[in-house]
C-alpha cells in the first residue's frame, strides 16, 4: 500500500516538474512572487520553482496562491512575507517535498480539508535530509506536517490549528514516520488528532512545544528508540500523551496536565523500557502515569499535584525505580493490581506522610504506605469511586494505616521525605491554567 | 406577617445563643486552621468538605432537638395565641433555620474574607459550598424537628437525632461501600448514582466533589457521572433533588406538628 | 350546671395517650364573671383539660364550644383566651419588652391594655428590657402574666399562676384576677395552693383520674361534703372515690 502510493506521488511530482528541473540548471538565485513584487518575479509560486536556480531563494509576497500542489525537487528555500498565504481551497495539500536541503520559513499554509483516502497534509516531505520548517502557519489543516523517511529535519517556531472535528476528520500535528534526527521544537501545535507523532524513528527529539486540546494525543510515539521529549507542555489533550514500544528515552522537564477522561492518561508508558521519566510536573491529570508492561525506568523528580491517581503502577511493570519524586493533593498516590511488586519506590515525598524525623536527617523514620486501602476497593469496584471522598474511605484509610493487611507490602517507601524536592520552575512550566494557589 | 413576627423573634433569640454563636466560632476556626496548613482559598475549601459534611448535619440536628426541647413551653405559650399551626410551624423552622445558616455562611466566608481571598476564582467553589450546607441546614433542622414533634422524651429524640445524623454520615455510605464491592462484576454506575441522590449527605458531597480538585478524577467513572450530574441538565437534577429532601422533611415536619398533642 | 350563658366549655371530652386515658367524658363549663378552680391530685388531667381547652390538645370524643359554637381543631377562637402557662422557659436571649411585642403582633387587630399599664402592674420596669435568660423565675412569672392579661379576652386560664411569685406580687395578680372577673370575663385557674382557690373560686371542678368528680359552686362543694375548708371538702371527695 504505502510503497504504491509513494511511487504515485513522485510520478506526479517528477510530470510536474520536467520544465522546472531543466530551468534549474541556470536559473536565477532569488525570485519575487506577487503582484508588484520586484523583479525578477514571477506571477506564481510554481513559475518561481521553474526559475529559480538550486539553492536559491522565492520570496513570497503578501497575497493569497490558491496554486495546485507544489511539488519541490530541488534544494531550494521558499520564504514567505508577511501576509503570503497558501491556500488549498479544502481540496488539496500544499507542498511536497521531495529533495535535501529544502526551507520553508514564513509562510502561510491553510484549507487543506480533509480526506479519508489518503494522510492529505499541508507539507509532505519524504525521503530528504535537512529540510526546514520554522515560522510558519498552519491553518484549517488534515495533517500540518508530514515527515516520512527524513533524516536531519528541523521543525521550529511554527503555529499549528487543526480542523475543527472529530478524530477521524483530522490528522496530526507533526507527524514523523521511519526517520532520523528530527527536531520539533518551539512549536505551538492545538487541535490536532494527534499534536506530534513519532513512529518507527530514532535520535528525534521534541522540545519546548505546546501541544494542546488534542482530538487524540498531545504526544504519541511507538517504535521509536533513543528519542527525547524534553521541556513540552502538553494540556487539555483528550486523551492525554501516550507512548508505547520504545526504550532508551528521556522523557524531562515536561508539564503534562489536564488529561481528564475515562481512558485518558497525562502519561501513558505501555512496555516502555530502560527509559528517564525525569523532572515532570503533572497536574490535574486523571491518571497522571501509567505504566504498563515498562521495566527498569526511572521515575524521578517528578512533580504529582491534584491528580484523580498520581501513578497507576501495574504488576507487569518491573524493576522501575520510582524516587525522589513529589505528591500532593493527589486523591490516590499510587496505585496497583497486584498484591506483589519488583519496582523500588523510595525517596519521595508524600504530602499524605504522617510520620515523623527525630534524627532530623529530612528522612521519615517509618516507612510510608501509599497504596490506599479505597484505592484497592476502587480497583475492585470502580463504582465506589463516588464515594472517595466520604468519611467511610477515610475510615478504612486509617483502618489500613493503623493494621496493615491489605496493601502490598513491597510497595512501601522505606525512605519517605519530610520536604518536598525543591525544583526551580523553568518559565517555560508555569501552567496556562495554574490558579493563584500557592506551594504548602 | 404572623409568620414574620414570630420569625423575627425567633432570629432575635438565636443570633445571640451561645450555641449558635460557638458553631460560627468553630466553623471560622476550621476554616482558618485548614487555610493555614494548606496555605490556599482553594485548598482549605477542599479540607472543609468533610468537616462540612460531618458537622453541619450533626450540629443541625442535635441543635435542633436540643432546642426543640428547650423552646417547648414557650412554643406552646405561642400555640395558644390564635394563628394556624402551620403558620407558627413556619416561623419557628425558619426561624431556627436562618440564623443557623448565617452562622455557617459568615464562619467558612469571614476568614476568606479577612485573608482578601474572595476572589473570582473561588467564587463557583465557594457558591457551592453554601449553597450545599443551606441545603444540609434546611434538611436536618426538618428532620430535627420531626423528632422533636415525633418523640417527647428528651434522651430519645437525641438518640434518635444522632442515631439519624450516623446514619445518614456513616453507615450509609459503609453499607454503599459494601454493595459496591459484592455487586462489582455489574454495571453499577447507574445504581450508585441512584444511592447518591438518595441520601441528602452524599448528594452535597458529590456535588461539591465536581467542584473540587479531585474532580480530575472523576473522568474515571465515565460518561455516566458527566451526562446525570454535568452542565445544566445535571445542575437542575441536583438542585431539584436538594429541593425535594429539604421539602420532604418539612412536609412531614410540618405535619407531625400541626397533628401533635402538646 | 347551666350552660346557656357558658363564654367556654367541653362536652364529653375523652383523649387518650396511647393506652392511658387521661381524660373520660368530661362535660364542663366555664361561666362569665366567675373564677372557675380545677382541683385534682398530680396526674389527675388538670393540665390536659387546660390544653385541650386551649386547641394544643387534640380530644379524641367531644368538643370545645365557645358560646355555644364548636371550635374543636380551629385556631381564631383562641384570640378570646388569655393563657398564663404553668411558669414557663422564656426564650433566653429575649426581653419581656420583646415578648410582649411579639404576643401584641400576633394579635394584631384585637383590643389590648395599655403595655405601660401592665408594666406598672406587674412592676416590670426594673427589668423590662433585660435578656429573660438573667431574670429571677418570679420576674419570668411576673412577664408570663402579663403575657395573659395583655388583652381583653372574654376567658382567661391560669395555671398555677402565683407559683414563683413573692406575696407582694402575689396579692397584686390576685386583685388583678378578682378585678378581671369583675369585670365579667370567665376564669379557670388551677394551683396547689388551697387556700388561694378557696379565696378566689367562685365555682369548682373536681377531677380525679380523668373524670369529673365535682361540679358545682364552692358553696354547694361545701354543703355536700359538710367540710369547713376546702381542704376538708377535697380530702372527703377523695374519701368517697
Amino acid at each position: 500500500m504505502r510503497h504504491s502510493r509513494r511511487w504515485l506521488v513522485i510520478g506526479t511530482a517528477l510530470l510536474f516538474s520536467v520544465h522546472g528541473s531543466l530551468a534549474a540548471q541556470s536559473g536565477d538565485t532569488l525570485v519575487h512572487v506577487g503582484k508588484g513584487a520586484p523583479s525578477p518575479s514571477a506571477a506564481t509560486i510554481a513559475d518561481a520553482l521553474r526559475q529559480v536556480a538550486r539553492h536559491g531563494q522565492v520570496l513570497v509576497h503578501a497575497g493569497v496562491y490558491a496554486e495546485s500542489t507544489l511539488v519541490i525537487l530541488k534544494p531550494v528555500r521558499i520564504t514567505g512575507k508577511p501576509g503570503a498565504i497558501l491556500d488549498g481551497q479544502g481540496a488539496r495539500g500544499l507542498v511536497i517535498v521531495n529533495s535535501d536541503s529544502v526551507e520553508l520559513r514564513g509562510l502561510t499554509f491553510r484549507n487543506t480539508g480533509s480526506s479519508h483516502t489518503d494522510d492529505r497534509a499541508a507539507v509532505r516531505i519524504f525521503e530528504s535530509i535537512a529540510c526546514v520548517v520554522a515560522q510558519n502557519r498552519f491553518e484549517s489543516t488534515f495533517f500540518a506536517l508530514h515527515l516520512q523517511r527524513v533524516d536531519g529535519c528541523i521543525v521550529r517556531e511554527n503555529t499549528m490549528q487543526g480542523l475543527a472535528g472529530s478524530q477521524s476528520t483530522t490528522g496530526n500535528g507533526v507527524h514523523v514516520w521511519s526517520s532520523r534526527n528530527v527536531q520539533v521544537e518551539h512549536n505551538t501545535i492545538t487541535g490536532h488528532r494527534d499534536g506530534i507523532y513519532f513512529e518507527f524513528s530514532r535520535q528525534a527529539s521534541a522540545r519546548q512545544n505546546v501541544v494542546t486540546e488534542s482530538l487524540r494525543y498531545g504526544l504519541h510515539f511507538m517504535f521509536s528508540d533513543s528519542c527525547a521529549y524534553e521541556s513540552n507542555r502538553f494540556v487539555a489533550n483528550r486523551s492525554g500523551v501516550a507512548v508505547m514500544y520504545a526504550k532508551h528515552v528521556r522523557i524531562a522537564d515536561n508539564l503534562f496536565s489536564d488529561a481528564r477522561n475515562s481512558a485518558s492518561y497525562g502519561l501513558l508508558l505501555k512496555e516502555i523500557n530502560d527509559s528517564q521519566i525525569v523532572g515532570n510536573d503533572f497536574l490535574n491529570n486523571t491518571i497522571a502515569v501509567h505504566l504498563e508492561g515498562a521495566n527498569r525506568n526511572h521515575v524521578s523528580g517528578n512533580r504529582f499535584e491534584a491528580n484523580g491517581w498520581a501513578m497507576r503502577l501495574l504488576a507487569d511493570a518491573q524493576e522501575n525505580q520510582i524516587r525522589d519524586n513529589s505528591f500532593f493533593r493527589n486523591v490516590f498516590d499510587l496505585s496497583t493490581n497486584s498484591q506483589s511488586h519488583f519496582s523500588t519506590v523510595r525517596g519521595n515525598y508524600w504530602d499524605r506522610y504522617r510520620g515523623y524525623d527525630l534524627d532530623r536527617d529530612g528522612v521519615g523514620d517509618v516507612p510510608h504506605a501509599p497504596v490506599r486501602l479505597f484505592a484497592l476497593v476502587v480497583e475492585r469496584a470502580p463504582a465506589a469511586l463516588l464515594l472517595v471522598r466520604s468519611a467511610v474511605a477515610d475510615a478504612l484509610d486509617l483502618l489500613e494505616r493503623i493494621a496493615p493487611t491489605l496493601t502490598p507490602a513491597t510497595l512501601l517507601d522505606q525512605a519517605p521525605r519530610m520536604r518536598a524536592t525543591v525544583r526551580a520552575p523553568s518559565a517555560q512550566l508555569v501552567p496556562a491554567r495554574r490558579s493563584n494557589e500557592r506551594a504548602p | 406577617m404572623l409568620i414574620l413576627a414570630v420569625l423575627r423573634a425567633q432570629v432575635a433569640e438565636l443570633s445571640r445563643n451561645r450555641w449558635v454563636l460557638s458553631y460560627t466560632v468553630l466553623l471560622a476556626v476550621l476554616t482558618e486552621a485548614l487555610y493555614q496548613l494548606s496555605g490556599s482559598a482553594p485548598r482549605a475549601l477542599s479540607g472543609l468538605l468533610n468537616v462540612v459534611l460531618l458537622l453541619v448535619p450533626l450540629v443541625i440536628t442535635v441543635f435542633g432537638v436540643v432546642y426543640w426541647h428547650t423552646s417547648r413551653e414557650f412554643t406552646e405559650l405561642l400555640l395558644a395565641q390564635p394563628l394556624p399551626r402551620r403558620a407558627l410551624w413556619c416561623g419557628l423552622y425558619l426561624g431556627l433555620t436562618i440564623p443557623l445558616v448565617l452562622a455557617y455562611a459568615v464562619g467558612i466566608t469571614l476568614p476568606l474574607l479577612l485573608h482578601r481571598e474572595l476572589t473570582a476564582a473561588i467564587a463557583p467553589l465557594l457558591a457551592m459550598y453554601l449553597l450545599v450546607g443551606t441545603a444540609l441546614t434546611l434538611c436536618f433542622a426538618a428532620i430535627a424537628l420531626w423528632i422533636g414533634a415525633t418523640q417527647d422524651d428528651r434522651l430519645k429524640a437525641l438518640g434518635l437525632a444522632l442515631g439519624i445524623w450516623f446514619a445518614a454520615t456513616v453507615l450509609y455510605d459503609g453499607l454503599v461501600v459494601w454493595f459496591a464491592t459484592v455487586y462489582s462484576d455489574w454495571p453499577l454506575e447507574k445504581p450508585m448514582l441512584a444511592l447518591m441522590f438518595a441520601n441528602p449527605v452524599d448528594l452535597a458531597r458529590t456535588v461539591l466533589m465536581l467542584q473540587l480538585d479531585s474532580a480530575a478524577l472523576m473522568g474515571y467513572t465515565g460518561a455516566v457521572l458527566a451526562n446525570v450530574l454535568g452542565g445544566y441538565r445535571g445542575a437542575l437534577a441536583t438542585i431539584t433533588a436538594l429541593a425535594l429532601w429539604i421539602l420532604l422533611p418539612a412536609l412531614a415536619a410540618g405535619r407531625s406538628f400541626v397533628k401533635k398533642d402538646f | 350546671m347551666n350552660s346557656l350563658n357558658a363564654v367556654l366549655e367541653t362536652r364529653g371530652v375523652s383523649k387518650r395517650f396511647g393506652r392511658t386515658s387521661v381524660l373520660h367524658d368530661v362535660s364542663m363549663t366555664l361561666m362569665p364573671g366567675r373564677v372557675t378552680a380545677v382541683l385534682g391530685p398530680n396526674g389527675s388531667g388538670k393540665t390536659t383539660l387546660n390544653k385541650t381547652l386551649l386547641g394544643l390538645v387534640r380530644p379524641n370524643a367531644g368538643d370545645v364550644l365557645l358560646n355555644g359554637a364548636t371550635v374543636t381543631g380551629t385556631d381564631a377562637y383562641r384570640a378570646h383566651i388569655g393563657y398564663m402557662p404553668q411558669a414557663p422557659r422564656f426564650p433566653e436571649n429575649l426581653s419581656a419588652r420583646d415578648v410582649l411585642k411579639l404576643v401584641l403582633s400576633l394579635r394584631p387587630h384585637a383590643p389590648h391594655v395599655a403595655i405601660d399599664e401592665l408594666v406598672a402592674a406587674f412592676d416590670l420596669e426594673s427589668f423590662y428590657t433585660r435578656s429573660l435568660g438573667v431574670c429571677s423565675g418570679g420576674q419570668r412569672q411576673r412577664v408570663n402574666a402579663a403575657v395573659a392579661l395583655l388583652f381583653e379576652p372574654a376567658v382567661i386560664i391560669l395555671d398555677e399562676p402565683t407559683a414563683g411569685l413573692d406575696p407582694v406580687s402575689s396579692a397584686a395578680l390576685k386583685d388583678r384576677i378578682i378585678a378581671e372577673r369583675n369585670k365579667g370575663r370567665a376564669i379557670l385557674m388551677t394551683s396547689h395552693v388551697l387556700s388561694e382557690l378557696e379565696e378566689l373560686a367562685d365555682d369548682v371542678v373536681f377531677l380525679l383520674e380523668g373524670k369529673i368528680r365535682f361540679q358545682g359552686t364552692l358553696e354547694a362543694l361545701r354543703t355536700s361534703t359538710g367540710g369547713l375548708t376546702l381542704e376538708r371538702s377535697i380530702s372527703t371527695l377523695m374519701l368517697q372515690c
